[in-house]
């Protein structure tokens, strides 16, 4: 693994992509944008994520009921960590100990202590929780409930809800802004994107989407990437297969970039020269040029691939 | 359940200075007619609590949303036998239920919904399927998750067509519902370029539906019932009333495949749809019922859920502002069907996918690619609002 430093022009990085139907994960080298290997999981892998320390990616794999952990190094399955049933998403804290995990099928988030690898609580949340994410202060946790419809706020302390904001029909992601100012949770089936101010703890935006010639009931927002200057979000549409370019001072949209169908989640190259996103229904993988707001090119990966995650 | 949820209501009161001390409670009435219709698959008998299985998973769901927004949902149920007065019984729900569910034939859903219009309660109609309810019947204080015929045959012709199976041999039943059925799927035939080639009537002449040497004499009927038709690429069937239908798959005399009411059939929902998240819910069916959720139980959990929705944005259990914010434009419930629900606001009609089922999975979801609409492609299935004779009172 090379890092990149300010000097260099373009280092391969590597790219995890889950691949829902085809119980996969596909491995993407970003140099030469091809897929170098592809690893048999469990079944249902969705949600996807590197360790802190770049040295394990972690997968939910749903129907085994359990998060898989892959070796970076030998790129093979060498672990798996106790979630409850059904995990889809989980986030880990700034230190890389603790992971939260949603699992959909009991209405709770699993507390994981990743040294140990052992389940160290729960927390009782609404229904179908999905989206995760933790503030840069790593104090607050954010979870969203699809059939509630809300965003939880977790005190990580107490691990105790502190607050629940009504958002828009099925929210399934959750990002804050790199300042903590903002949390953005998206709106699959409500097709917004609610904008909370985590200190007040209510919604004081929307990013709304319309797009000629498409109608409303196809966009249905659901993966989101902030670049670190946390001036341009990224937003997944999923059946409207296209990628809304948003200018987060404004939350207006300023470009609609069409992918493959069915875009599902996004994740910047560290260098941030890149986007690459999940295309379920098309089966690849589109990678954007983030400086040119442009489609640069496709890649085959396995059947319905759902999340994406990159080496830091 | 209970002495948890208090526990949860506690621990939010402390969390969220703004709420009330006692939680708001929201009662829903469930009202629907004691016994179970036969039909001819002994797996496709409905539970005796088909419907209220899902309104009861729908309180449940509603009741994880509540405890954060200190509203508890009560469901009071009532079943009618034969000969009960269901105006009565109408009218005892509404005293502490603001909204009632019901599963009722469409005579007794009109009488109930104009003895309690003064009173304001609102009234789900998620068993009828009747087109009247929604056209010359309609009313204001009855909302419909059901779907009706006409959206369910439209769903199935668009599929019909969409394969380039366009010649249709209908076979239609000799009761009431299953001539409904018909001209609904006449209808269709007519709206998407369909053509029935021939039409033929089976008779009920009576009989078990159960027998111990059912199948030999069957073998031999349902061929010789479909020979020298003209030449037809699908057999579509109206058999609401379960006499025949499921007797015709693999046993028509020209090999041909079967649609309607056995063979390919559109429901709103079906046990084995899985997509769009839908396995949780199946799964939390499941657990609650030990049993499978059927479209029924998909209309109740709706209609429920529609109210739960309704609170927890109007922050209220004022049946009024729930009532209006239902009817309002800024509407919509999730329902695990890949797109937001809403009313039809000209008769109150809730638009929806429709699944196209064959008993083991689910073969394909209309509306259909290409099928447009200027408004929703969801009101390609069913009247839609030009042709709508409803007037909303």
């Amino acid at each position: 693994m090379v890092l990149a430093t300010a000097a260099a022009p373009a280092y391969a990085f590597i790219a995890y992509v889950s691949n829902e139907k085809s119980n996969t994960v596909s491995v993407i080298d970003t140099d030469s944008w091809t897929v170098t290997k592809t690893i048999k999981v469990g079944q249902r892998p969705r949600g996807i994520d590197f360790t802190r320390d770049g040295k394990f990616v972690m997968v939910a794999v749903g129907d085994d009921d359990t998060i898989q952990v892959i070796d970076a190094k030998t790129q093979s399955v060498v672990d798996s960590l106790p979630s409850g049933p059904d995990p889809e998403l989980f986030a880990q804290d700034a230190a890389g100990k603790i992971l939260y995990v949603a699992n959909e099928n009991d209405n709770t988030v699993t507390v994981i202590d990743l040294e140990k690898r052992a389940r160290i609580g729960d927390i009782q949340v609404g229904v179908e929780p999905e989206g995760m994410t933790i503030s840069p202060d790593g104090k607050t946790l954010i979870n969203t409930s699809e059939t509630t419809n809300m965003a939880h706020f977790i005190d990580t302390a107490s691990r105790q809800i502190v607050a629940n904001v009504l958002v828009d029909a099925r929210p399934r992601f959750a990002e804050f802004k790199h300042d903590s100012s903002e949390v953005w949770v998206s709106s699959e089936i409500g097709g917004t994107v609610s904008i909370i101010d985590p200190k007040k703890r209510e919604v004081i935006g929307k990013v709304t989407f319309e797009i000629p010639g498409l109608r409303k009931e196809a966009i249905q927002p659901v993966g989101i990437g902030m670049t670190k200057d946390d001036k341009t979000a990224f937003i997944a549409l999923g059946p409207a297969n296209r990628i809304a370019v948003v200018d987060v001072a404004t939350r207006k949209v300023t470009k609609y970039l069409l992918v493959g169908q069915r875009v599902w989640h996004v994740a910047f190259t560290p260098d941030e020269k890149y986007l690459l996103t999940t295309n379920g229904v098309s089966n690849d993988v589109s990678v954007i040029d983030v400086a040119a707001q442009k489609v640069i090119k496709t890649i085959q990966v396995g059947e319905l691939p759902w999340g994406v995650t990159i080496a830091p | 359940m209970i002495r948890w949820l208090v526990g949860l209501i506690g621990w939010s009161l402390a969390a969220t200075s703004a709420l009330a001390a006692d939680p708001v409670t929201i009662g829903v009435g469930y009202l629907g007619t004691a016994g179970t219709r036969s039909t001819l698959s002994l797996v496709e008998l409905p539970a005796e609590n088909d419907g209220l299985a899902g309104a009861r998973l729908a309180i449940e769901d509603n009741n994880t949303t509540g405890k954060f927004l200190n509203q508890r949902f009560a469901l009071e149920e009532r079943r009618i036998k034969e000969g009960e007065d269901v105006v009565q019984a109408a009218t005892a729900l509404a005293e502490k239920n603001g909204f009632i569910v019901t599963n009722l034939p469409a005579d007794a859903l009109l009488k109930i919904s104009d003895a309690l219009r003064e009173r304001g309660t609102l009234l789900f109609n998620v068993g009828a399927i009747d087109e009247r309810l929604r056209e010359a019947d309609c009313r204001a204080n009855v909302i419909h998750t059901a779907p009706t015929r006409a959206m369910l045959a439209d769903a199935l012709g668009q599929y019909l067509v969409w394969k380039k199976w366009s010649r249709w041999l209908l076979v239609v039943g000799s009761h009431d519902e299953d001539k409904l059925f018909a001209d609904a799927l006449r209808r269709t035939a007519t709206r998407f370029g369909a053509k029935i080639v021939q039409e033929r009537t089976f008779e009920d002449k009576g009989g078990a539906r159960r027998t111990d040497s059912g199948v030999t004499l069957i073998q031999r009927q349902m061929p010789v019932f479909t020979q020298q038709a003209p030449a037809y690429d699908v057999l579509v069937a109206a058999d609401e009333s379960e006499v025949f239908g499921a007797y015709l798959p693999y046993r028509t005399w020209d090999p041909r495949p079967v649609a309607g009411s056995a063979g390919l059939v559109p429901r709103s929902w079906d046990a084995a749809q899985d997509q769009w998240g839908a396995i949780q819910m199946q799964n939390r069916f499941f657990k609650l019922n030990s049993r499978r959720m059927t479209a029924l139980d998909m209309q109740a959990w709706t209609a429920v859920r529609m109210i739960g929705e309704a609170t927890s944005r109007t922050n209220s259990g004022d049946v009024k502002k729930v009532t209006d914010f239902i009817k309002g434009p800024d509407f919509s419930v999730a329902a695990f069907k890949g797109t937001r629900l809403t009313l039809r606001d000209w008769n109150l009609q809730l638009r929806q996918p429709i699944l196209l089922v064959d008993g083991r999975m689910v073969v394909s979801v209309s509306p259909q690619e290409g099928f447009l609409h200027q408004v929703s492609e969801l009101d390609t299935l069913g009247y839609d609002r030009p042709e709508s004779k409803c007037k909303l009172k």
